[in-house]
């Protein structure tokens, strides 16, 4: 366990933390919900226990930065400040939707934010970060790139090759493992010749990191340090952040091939759980967290009222944005 | 009007968008340092530095992918596939991520990228460097796939190629590079989506593209010697395709036959049949043609290979036989 926050200023901001994590939460049992009611469709993949990773990591970026993101990207599209309503709208396919109803679940992109994008190739889009970055680096903006993936992608090609490029032109990279133990239904000693992906780094002789990403701030410390290296030109770190899902890999997925015992064990480390735990220790009324999950719960009704009342996009718009306009 | 070599032409018309454009970079294996495999590149390093100009290890699924995320946030990369055989490990970056973030970010990311390279049959190369994907490329909505046959066309597509926001799929032609033409003083460029008549005639009309038309041009003159008229279109913009073009020509003619170095099976040729018969029905003399490669991998040996193209001679023996 991290010191309980102290000052003012730290015990806002782990409030704030929280409310990002709450807001994933909420908005993804909403989404499963509304998934099984069948106003959602395709692959959804939820984020449901390990928002403290995206959360954290992402709160050691500036605005500047770019986030890339997998399938798995709601949680990620939260803690970067996009819209529940406008991601809640994409899901149900209405074209007040973040990408107009031409993405869904795996494909939210926010140009303003700097949301690079869930892409739905496992791994795909390591090198399409190393990519962003590149562009960093040729501009000289100073800007980091993170990428998120999960250990299933770390076997793949393309995270090989991302990874050695960003490594040999010192790409400002920040590489983050999500390890959820599980790449669909196959454990990680199934498919991972390493116990820890971040020990990689040492074949591309760049930085590494590895910790537990149940605690939020502690995300956020060990990012930090990356995005200032990444910052600084030292190029790209590789870390993994140990989670787990608590739900399966998508909805459709029952997640037979685990134990309800070992559910159970990660849930007693639920990083919301824990981030709760952390505010009323640092001296926030119970109260205070009941109001935000108040607050939270109304933002999300209203995302879901939204999204529902929302238009689907036109058929007129069928063929829109297949090719670019030329200038 | 300078005679260039085909690979001098496309050297121009990089330099020259480079010059005016600081976003705009060359990436590939061997392209810096050895000025190209097939020195299209040559000087380019000289003028422009290792920042524009980036030798790559061989990770052709990852530099791919680098230029298409740097493409996300608005540099125009080149990049050069030392040949399209080497774009397959590339491929699903090119379909999945090039051809379709646009329209998965609805507008938010067009993707300005050239993808170039060697194409086609080469001198006995075999099986794995021999091979034709204009069919391939063009059956995916969100690229646009080019593939000229003179100098004076690779300089002009390969700057609208440049200046495009999409991503082009830019196939040169092995045996072309040494080519020589005419290539207009100046700047000039060329529309996509534009065929070019290479040779006017009135009773049968050839289309094809690319390194097919050395054998084209050849048959053509030798059939008109015999008397038989035979026009000539050359499409090099395969996607966008020049249907007017197709469709003028072939009402004219009232006869076709499509001639490319790509298989058959599900080829750009049966497209290209299929609109024919589609829009121009009751003009037609004759069933609509097609002289593709053989249906086999490249064959290593002189004979075989030559007999698994098309050739002159079977562009004649096949013309013969649709006139009568
Ligand atoms: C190249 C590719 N192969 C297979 C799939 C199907 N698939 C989607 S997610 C997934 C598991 C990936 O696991 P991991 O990378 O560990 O991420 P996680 O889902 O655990 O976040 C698979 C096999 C895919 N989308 N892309």
């Amino acid at each position: 366990m991290m010191s309980q926050p102290k000052t003012k200023k730290e015990t806002q901001d782990l409030f704030e933390l929280y409310r990002q994590m709450l807001l994933i939460r909420r908005f993804e049992e909403a989404s499963a919900k509304a998934y099984s009611m069948g106003k959602i469709g395709g692959f959804c993949h939820l984020y449901i226990g390990q928002e403290a990773v995206g959360v954290g990591a992402i709160s050691a970026l500036e605005e500047k930065d770019y986030i890339v993101s997998t399938y798995r990207d709601h949680g990620h599209a939260l803690a970067r400040g996009l819209e529940p309503k406008s991601l809640m709208a994409e899901l149900f396919g209405k074209r007040t939707g973040i990408v107009a109803g031409n993405g869904g679940s795996m494909h939210f992109f926010d140009k303003k934010k700097n949301f690079m994008g869930g892409h739905g190739i496992v791994g795909g889009h390591i090198s399409l970060a190393a990519g962003i970055a590149y562009a960093s680096k040729y501009r000289e903006d100073q800007a980091v790139t993170l990428c998120f993936f999960g250990e299933g992608a770390a076997n793949i090609g393309s995270f090989h090759e991302g990874m050695n490029l960003a490594a040999i032109w010192k790409l400002p990279l920040v590489m983050i493992c999500e390890n959820n133990h599980y790449a669909m239904g196959t454990p990680e000693y199934r498919a991972l010749s390493v116990k820890d992906v971040s020990v990689r780094a040492a074949a591309y002789d760049i930085a590494r990191d590895h910790i537990e990403g149940d605690e939020v701030r502690k995300v956020r410390d060990h990012v930090k340090v990356a995005v200032e290296r990444a910052r600084r030109g030292e190029g790209p770190t590789l870390m993994e952040i140990s989670t787990y899902r608590f739900r399966g890999h998508s909805m459709s997925d029952p997640a037979k091939y685990r134990t309800k015992e070992e559910l159970d064990k990660y849930k007693q480390g639920d990083p919301l759980i824990k981030a709760e735990k952390d505010l009323i220790g640092s001296g926030w009324a119970q109260e205070e967290i009941s109001k935000l999950d108040e607050t939270i719960a109304k933002q999300i009704e209203e995302a879901v009222d939204f999204a529902e009342k929302s238009e689907e996009p036109p058929l007129g718009w069928l063929y829109k944005h297949v090719y670019a306009e030329n200038m | 009007m300078a005679v260039l070599t085909y690979r001098e032409a496309l050297n121009r018309a990089m330099t020259e968008e480079m010059e005016k454009d600081p976003n705009i970079f060359l990436m590939g294996e061997e392209v810096g340092h050895y000025e190209g495999a097939y020195k299209v590149s040559q000087g380019m390093l000289a003028k422009f530095g290792e920042k524009r100009v980036i030798d790559t290890p061989i990770s052709e699924n990852g530099f791919a992918g680098v230029g298409i995320g740097a493409a996300m946030v608005g540099l125009r990369p080149i990049i050069e596939f030392m040949t399209w055989n080497f774009s397959l490990v590339a491929i699903d970056q090119i379909i999945n991520s090039a051809a379709k973030m646009n329209y998965m970010s609805a507008g938010q990311f067009p993707i300005p990228i050239v993808f170039r390279g060697a194409g086609g049959a080469g001198g006995r190369l075999a099986a794995q460097h021999s091979q034709s994907f204009e069919s391939w490329y063009a059956h995916i909505p969100g690229l646009k796939v080019l593939a000229p046959y003179t100098p004076a066309d690779a300089y002009g597509l390969l700057k609208t190629s440049i200046r495009d926001n999409n991503p082009t799929i830019f196939i040169e032609s092995e045996v072309l590079y040494g080519s020589k033409g005419e290539v207009p003083e100046g700047e000039f460029s060329i529309p996509m989506g534009k065929a070019d008549i290479k040779r006017e005639g009135t009773q049968l009309t050839i289309v094809s593209w690319s390194r097919a038309l050395m054998y084209v041009l050849p048959a053509a003159e030798k059939l008109a010697k015999e008397g038989i008229s035979v026009e000539v279109l050359d499409l090099r913009s395969i996607r966008p395709l020049d249907e007017e073009a197709i469709l003028t020509s072939v009402r004219k003619t009232n006869r076709a036959l499509i001639v490319e170095e790509g298989w058959n099976v599900a080829g750009f040729g049966a497209q290209v049949a299929y609109l024919i018969q589609k829009d121009a029905f009751d003009y037609l003399d004759s069933p609509v043609e097609r002289i593709t490669q053989e249906d086999v991998p490249m064959p290593y040996a002189a004979n075989l290979e030559r007999s698994s193209l098309p050739s002159e001679e079977k562009i004649i023996q096949k013309v013969r036989s649709m006139i009568k």
